[in-house]
């Protein structure tokens, strides 16, 4: 076990683990905050809510599941084929449009 | 230090070395399930996404009270169950089975709670009429997309919490090892980090006009 995976245990590892869920509160409150004041368009806020979401997402895989301290073998054996095949799932989106817009308005 | 943990065959990780991952078999088949988990929900919340942009009459019903309040403190609940399940992995790794398993407990407790909010909502919106075929608001996909999405999350947490308590057993009785109690976190923080999806695209961006 290398010293980091060790020191994640121990007093050091807790305080980064609390760091870490006040972050994922703080950019929830952001989102919430974003949201109710309707700043941005749709579109717009679909797209920063995404973006922060995804922020999210990857401090939960980093700190709370470890991938921060896996072997860099593992991490690029499994992240980039799941990233793959999700961007493929967007490959009908475009029509989503297009069919929004063929309907009579 | 990848040659420290091979021991004595020096072949590196890329020449299929003894542990070329350097993680349990058990742990590898839990990131393989989260990740076929990952493409379900991807492609449930993607297609409530196509639905959404595709129709022009897409209700809107959660407004500041009680819904999105009730979806925050759900949120909160999640975030910090997570925080508890990772000081119990910790607390495992240290050897303190019996801090590891109140985390565990706790970790429970937010889940648990996070479903009875969760059930609450449900209740509420299938007395205003919302079904999985028809609501009072418009197009029907409405209810279709919000039960079968939140639904298929709602028996994650379920079965997540089934699964925490049986280890958390197992584990006071050293039945299970402190591996176990990681590869359960892995499956807690993936339930999780999808409601860190769900709550945006369903929550936020469905709020009524003030």
């Amino acid at each position: 076990m290398s010293t980091e995976i060790a020191n994640m245990h121990g007093e050091a590892g807790s305080r980064l683990y609390v760091w870490v869920w006040i972050y994922l509160l703080a950019l929830t409150a952001l989102e919430v905050g974003l949201a109710y004041v309707h700043v941005f368009s749709t579109t717009a806020m679909l797209v920063v809510l995404m973006v922060l979401s995804i922020v999210k997402a990857g401090l939960i895989v980093a700190y709370f599941m470890h991938m921060r301290s896996e072997k860099m073998t593992f991490v690029l054996s499994l992240m980039p084929s799941v990233v793959l095949v999700v961007s493929l799932l967007f490959a009908f989106f475009p029509d989503s449009f297009r069919l929004f817009e063929l309907r009579v308005q | 230090m990848a040659e420290a943990r091979v021991g004595q065959l020096s072949a590196t990780e890329w020449d299929g070395a003894a542990s070329p991952y350097a993680v349990s078999h058990k742990k590898l088949g839990m990131w393989l399930f989260i990740l076929s988990d990952t493409l379900t929900f991807s492609a449930l919340l993607i297609a409530y996404s196509y639905l959404r942009i595709a129709s022009d009459n897409w209700p809107t019903p959660f407004h500041l009270w009680p819904s999105l309040v009730m979806a925050i403190v759900m949120t909160v609940l999640l975030l910090s169950s997570s925080l508890t399940m990772v000081m119990g992995v910790a607390a495992s790794k240290r050897g303190d089975t019996k801090r590891a398993v109140r985390y565990i407990l706790l970790t429970m407790l937010g889940g648990t709670g996070f479903i009875i909010l969760h059930l609450n909502e449900w209740r509420g919106l299938i007395n205003e009429g919302v079904r999985l075929w028809h609501n009072p608001w418009g197009t029907a996909l409405f209810g279709s997309t919000f039960f079968t999405l939140t639904g298929l999350h709602m028996a994650h947490v379920a079965s997540g919490v089934v699964y925490l308590g049986a280890v958390a057993a197992g584990f006071a009785r050293g039945r299970f090892t402190d591996d176990d109690v990681e590869i359960s976190g892995l499956y807690w923080h993936f339930v999780d980090l999808v409601w860190m999806f769900i709550f945006p695209l369903v929550y936020l961006l469905s709020l009524g006009a003030r």
